[in-house]
């Protein structure tokens, strides 16, 4: 048995979802794993200090581009005969997931939370967010994409190979024109922390205080559907069960009702704690901690507080 | 397309946990599939052509595919079988598909979340495949496509034929009026047979998130006391 992990990395370094992803294969306990990344990076060390016992490394290809890398991670995967590929469930993750198990011809699932068990099924996120599902994926191969957040990182203290695979990557016929990074910001699906508002902030100009509040806890923010509808704020903040679907440790809701389609996009979040004015918001039933109050009044002394701890 | 519970469903199983509850359920077209169509609508509009939406479920799913149908969409095929996976829909639709020039998926059905109908046709089909699509411009065959990536977005440029999936801010659903609901009635819509495929998975038991504890409520006067609750539980 022998698996294979995509590991994610950005600006020469490993994404904590793609560690996530190595530690998950780790885990499995399934036979050998091997983590495959793409252009320079840091070194062994750290894949096989969280469970890698060998790496792959692939030329630099530009930027990412799904259809190639899909492509080059097949070619690995069948060069070195694994039956699992491993991959984290991010935009890029579940870009490339249904296309490698689509060359491969193996069984694909992706939003996976749980390792298999003793059955060989793995459990999965549907209805957004509002139930699990526990599933047998019956192909000889199989391709995972792991929900960021869902496992933590080992501390192993195994060490890693250098394996050499040549791959032959061809043009995928998608031409890059333009790259729009919103840089220096955490990516909403990885993020650890999550400062979300609502429609109870009242309009654009007050999401300063959502900004400051994540700054202090290096988060991302998030917003509620009418928020990103009214622009807002951009819908690639949106989340819930038309948005994005997320599960940080901590989830932090300003002036959100708590509607069932909000809710199913964040409930599985670790803690959620809410701050709204109306003791009846039906967000504080789904939630660990609260504040009723004014979030005009409030937050700011919520960000104080943290700044002077 | 897919057909999908209500987004104020309350979800529940029956039979041990195996099933869906489907007791008062009301099902629609799934959202993101709304925005795939109208969008599919606006490129044929704007290049000559016609859109077909094609769908596989049973004869249950008739009155969505009417909607759809309503919406504007010249004809429909549904596949009659029940779509067992992604894979299993993705492996039906491949050889409908492949006489067209672009598929639009939804970026995810909201019942099974699975994302993954857009890239397994492509590769099913050997099409070059774009996620989570936020604009779409085609002209002399060549589609000029923006779509979110992590921490952004890019800009792509392809030659057709090409699969991509919908995304919010793609365009904003087309209303059918008393007018197209009546024209649907006419429309053709194909129901054909399954093809052979091999199961790629299947779905045993289902359950709910854990409920909440209870919530800890903080005096608004004194939010500091939350932050060391929280420091307390070691959550930050
Ligand atoms: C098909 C469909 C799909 C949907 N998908 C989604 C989705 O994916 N995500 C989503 O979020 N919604 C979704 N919705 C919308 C959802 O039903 C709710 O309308 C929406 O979540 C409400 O947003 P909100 O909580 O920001 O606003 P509101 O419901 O207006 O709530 C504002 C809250 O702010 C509080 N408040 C007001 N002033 C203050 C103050 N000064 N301090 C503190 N609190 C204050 C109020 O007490 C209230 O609870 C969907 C709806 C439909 C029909």
């Amino acid at each position: 048995m022998a698996i294979l992990v995509f590991v994610e990395t950005q600006d020469g370094k490993y994404k904590k979802a793609g560690l996530e992803a190595v530690s998950y294969a780790a885990q499995m306990n399934a036979g050998e794993v091997t983590a495959l990344c793409i252009g320079e990076h840091e070194g062994l060390d750290a894949v096989a200090k969280i469970g890698a016992s060998s790496l792959v490394v692939l030329p630099d290809m530009g930027h990412f581009d799904a259809q190639k890398v899909s492509s080059a991670i097949s070619q690995v995967a069948s060069n070195l005969n694994v039956d699992t590929v491993v991959i984290s469930n991010s935009y890029a993750g579940k870009d490339i997931a249904p296309q490698i198990a689509g060359q491969l011809k193996a069984s694909l699932a992706t939003n996976v939370v749980s390792l298999p068990n003793a059955q060989g099924e793995v459990t999965r996120g549907v209805y957004s967010g509002k139930a699990f599902a526990q599933v047998k994926l019956n192909g000889a191969k199989k391709v995972l994409a792991i929900t960021p957040n869902s496992f933590d990182i080992l501390d192993n203290t195994q060490t890693a190979a250098m394996k050499e695979v040549d791959v032959t990557i061809s043009e995928g016929g998608v031409v890059l024109k333009e790259l729009k990074k919103v840089t220096g910001k955490i990516p909403l699906t990885e993020a650890e922390v999550v400062i979300s508002g609502g429609r109870g902030l009242k309009g654009p100009e007050n999401w300063n205080l959502v900004e400051d509040l994540a700054d202090e806890l290096n988060a991302a923010t998030a917003c509620s559907k009418p928020v990103s509808d009214m622009e807002w704020r951009p819908h690639s903040e949106h989340v819930g069960q038309t948005g994005i679907t997320i599960k940080p440790n901590l989830y932090i809701a300003i002036g959100i009702s708590g509607a069932i389609q909000h809710l199913a996009g964040v409930s599985s979040s670790k803690t959620i704690v809410v701050i709204n004015k109306d003791p009846e918001a039906p967000f504080f039933k789904a939630a660990d901690y609260g504040i009723v109050g004014d979030a005009f009044d409030v937050i700011p002394k919520l960000t104080e507080a943290l700044r002077n701890n | 397309m897919s057909v999908v519970p209500d987004t104020t469903t309350k979800i529940a199983f029956t039979d041990n946990d195996t099933k869906f509850n489907t007791d008062g359920v009301t099902f629609i077209v799934n959202p993101y599939d709304e925005l795939a169509l109208t969008k599919g609508l606006e490129i044929a509009e704007a290049n000559g052509g016609t859109v077909t939406v094609c769908h596989v479920g049973s004869s249950s799913s008739d009155a969505a595919i009417r909607k759809a149908l309503s919406i504007g969409a010249s004809e429909a095929i549904r596949i009659d079988a029940e779509p067992l996976d992604s894979q299993f829909v993705a492996s039906q639709i491949a050889p409908i598909a492949k006489e067209y020039d672009m598929v639009i998926t939804g970026r995810e059905s909201i019942d099974y979340n699975g994302g993954a109908v857009c890239g397994l046709l492509g590769a099913e089909l050997n099409w070059p495949s774009v996620n989570v699509v936020t604009e779409i411009a085609v002209a002399d065959r060549k589609a000029t496509i923006e779509h979110d990536i992590d921490g952004g977005r890019e800009e792509l440029e392809v030659n057709l034929p090409v699969v991509v999936s919908a995304q919010k801010d793609l365009c904003e659903p087309r209303i059918p009026n008393m007018k197209s609901i009546m024209q649907a009635r006419m429309k053709p819509l194909n129901v054909v047979p399954a093809i052979e495929v091999t199961q790629q998975s299947e779905y045993h038991t289902y359950d709910l998130p854990p409920a909440k504890q209870g919530v800890k409520l903080v005096d608004a006067s004194d939010p500091a006391a939350l932050v060391e609750m929280l420091k307390l539980e070691k959550i930050i």
